[in-house]
């Protein structure tokens, strides 16, 4: 599926900053991103992940920088350039971001009525075949709040896909969500990047499943990516930082084991 | 001082650029607009359908009071033939284009700055921006061209229930003859009355739809309140701001046309 070979990568991150006032959220951060990848960008809350997933998707203006796609700078100067990489793109929200006042149907049909000029029959065939492939389509006729928190991530991503996307950007897609369900979305993600071939750049903190999912991995930390390169290597790195965001249960069970060994701790006493 | 005075000039010329392009620039998307009609027709039954039982209500209670007053008042100098005169003109020329135009930002108003806060707080206008959807075009051109026609039509409907309020109070429950009544009606209004009533009813329509749209689209421009506090504030400021337009509009259109 991959497409390493190709000289021009897919996305192209370059030097990126992004401040906040007198926060600086992104320094100088890199990132390439070969086509039918499954790239993961992994750090710590608050280290401007979904910063430099707004800022490729063009809800937030790096401060400085360049983002390529496909071999073309993306300004704003270029709205062809931004119109283009919008028709070949697709992100996925964190919160998911349903239009709430339409049906799951409206939904996901209305990419490609707003921006294609399909009939009115073929999109309403897609769209069903969006939300069949999703197994949603007993779902069509209801809203976004009548769906669980799964079926609205599941409704978002037929809407993602629609538009059959080359690039596929999701921000935190398992936040709030129980190891089972993130599993459950991880292999959704994994399923649906095999079956119709998009590249895939997720944002996560989920260290463990990213790892078994994941082509690439980026790490950001303190505005710039510490770490790039292959999950095994990944796994086995000795940087401080990596290991430190990596081994953290690890971490956290080696405290908790030096707490019960010193002499004035005791174990909460549980009553009935 | 006078800084402060000199920011807040700039923030206010500023703002007024800023809402003035964002209007033009929402009427412009007309052309571009995929499907706008069935999105019009949505605007239009959440302003119009909506909001006809307030319109009614308060159409029928203004007509009422008019009615009872100006027979009172007329009485005194004998001249209560020109009730209807008094009620329609009244009606017609102001009570009718304000007053619908009140509870229309009222109802539909307040409703379509916090939807559209709502949506920006939940980055639904942000999805539909990386889709490559015009937010603006979509969520704010077709509440635009429905309130071109649902402020006249509700406007309309509050004279005419307007009238019949005045012919009950003024004929059924003070005794004045229908037939003057209605015939002082016919005299009185002129075609130019109706222009100036649906010229300034289309104003009203389109200024305050733009700034319930504009506050519920920027809510999360709002530096003194963030999430549900800023959809809060957001829709008050739009209704305020909508009941000053109407009435500083309404007296600049009264001044050129009389």
């Amino acid at each position: 599926m991959n497409d390493l070979a190709s000289p021009v990568p897919l996305l192209s991150i370059r030097s990126i900053k992004k401040c906040f006032g007198d926060q600086v959220v992104l320094s100088d951060a890199n990132l390439v991103v070969h086509r039918g990848q499954v790239v993961t960008v992994l750090g710590r809350s608050g280290t401007g992940k979904s910063v430099l997933l707004k800022c490729l998707a063009g809800i937030e203006t790096p401060d400085g920088g360049s983002i390529w796609f496909d071999g073309k700078e993306l300004t704003d100067r270029d709205a062809q350039a931004r119109a283009e990489f919008r028709r070949r793109c697709s992100y996925l929200f964190q919160s998911n971001a349903l239009l709430d006042s339409l049906t799951a149907l409206e939904n996901v049909a209305l990419p490609l009525e707003q921006t294609t000029a399909l009939s009115e029959v073929e999109v309403m065939k897609r769209s069903l075949e969006a939300l069949r492939q999703l197994e949603l389509d007993n779902f069509a006729d209801r809203y976004p709040s009548q769906m669980s928190g799964g079926m609205q991530k599941r409704l978002a991503l037929a809407r993602a896909i629609v538009t059959r996307p080359e690039l596929v950007l999701f921000d935190e897609p398992t936040a709030g969500l129980d190891p089972q369900r993130r599993n459950a979305v991880f292999s959704m993600i994994v399923k649906y990047q095999r079956q119709f071939g998009f590249t895939a750049v997720i944002v996560t903190h989920d260290v463990a499943e990213v790892l078994v999912i994941s082509d690439h991995v980026a790490l950001l930390d303190a505005g710039t990516m510490r770490f790039e390169g292959k999950p095994e290597a990944f796994a086995k790195s000795d940087d401080p930082v990596v290991i430190d965001f990596r081994d953290s249960p690890a971490a956290l069970r080696q405290q908790i084991e030096g707490l019960r060994q010193e002499p004035h701790f005791s174990e909460p006493v549980v009553t009935s | 001082m006078v800084r402060a005075l000199g920011h807040s000039t700039i923030s206010l010329i500023h703002s007024l650029g800023e809402f003035a392009l964002f209007t033009l620039q929402s009427l412009g998307e007309t052309w571009r607009c995929r499907k706008l009609g069935r999105r019009v027709l949505r605007a239009l039954f959440e302003q119009g359908v909506r909001c006809l039982p307030v319109i009614l209500i308060v159409g029928a209670f203004t007509g009422l009071v008019l009615g009872l007053q100006g027979y009172h008042v007329l009485n005194r100098f004998g001249s209560e033939s020109l009730l209807g005169a008094l009620v329609s003109l009244s009606l017609v020329r102001e009570l009718g284009p304000v007053l619908a135009a009140l509870m229309l930002v009222g109802q539909a108003g307040s409703a379509l700055a916090a939807e559209l806060g709502i949506q920006r707080n939940s980055e639904q206008i942000a999805a539909l921006e990386t889709m490559g959807v015009n937010s603006r075009g979509y969520l704010v051109t077709p509440r635009l061209l429905a309130a071109l026609l649902a402020y006249p039509m509700q406007t309309a409907l509050f004279v005419s229930v307007g009238l019949w309020g005045g012919w009950l109070s003024g004929s059924l429950m003070l005794g004045l003859e229908a037939g003057v009544y209605w015939s002082s009606v016919e005299r009185a209004v002129e075609p130019a009355d109706v222009r100036e009533c649906m010229i300034k009813a289309g104003v009203f329509g389109l200024l305050t739809i733009a700034v319930c749209c504009y506050c519920g689209f920027n809510a999360h421009r709002n530096r003194a309140a963030t999430g549900a506090r800023a959809v809060s504030a957001s829709t008050t400021r739009a209704v305020v701001l909508s009941c000053i337009l109407v009435l500083a509009a309404d007296y600049v259109i009264t001044s050129f046309l009389m």
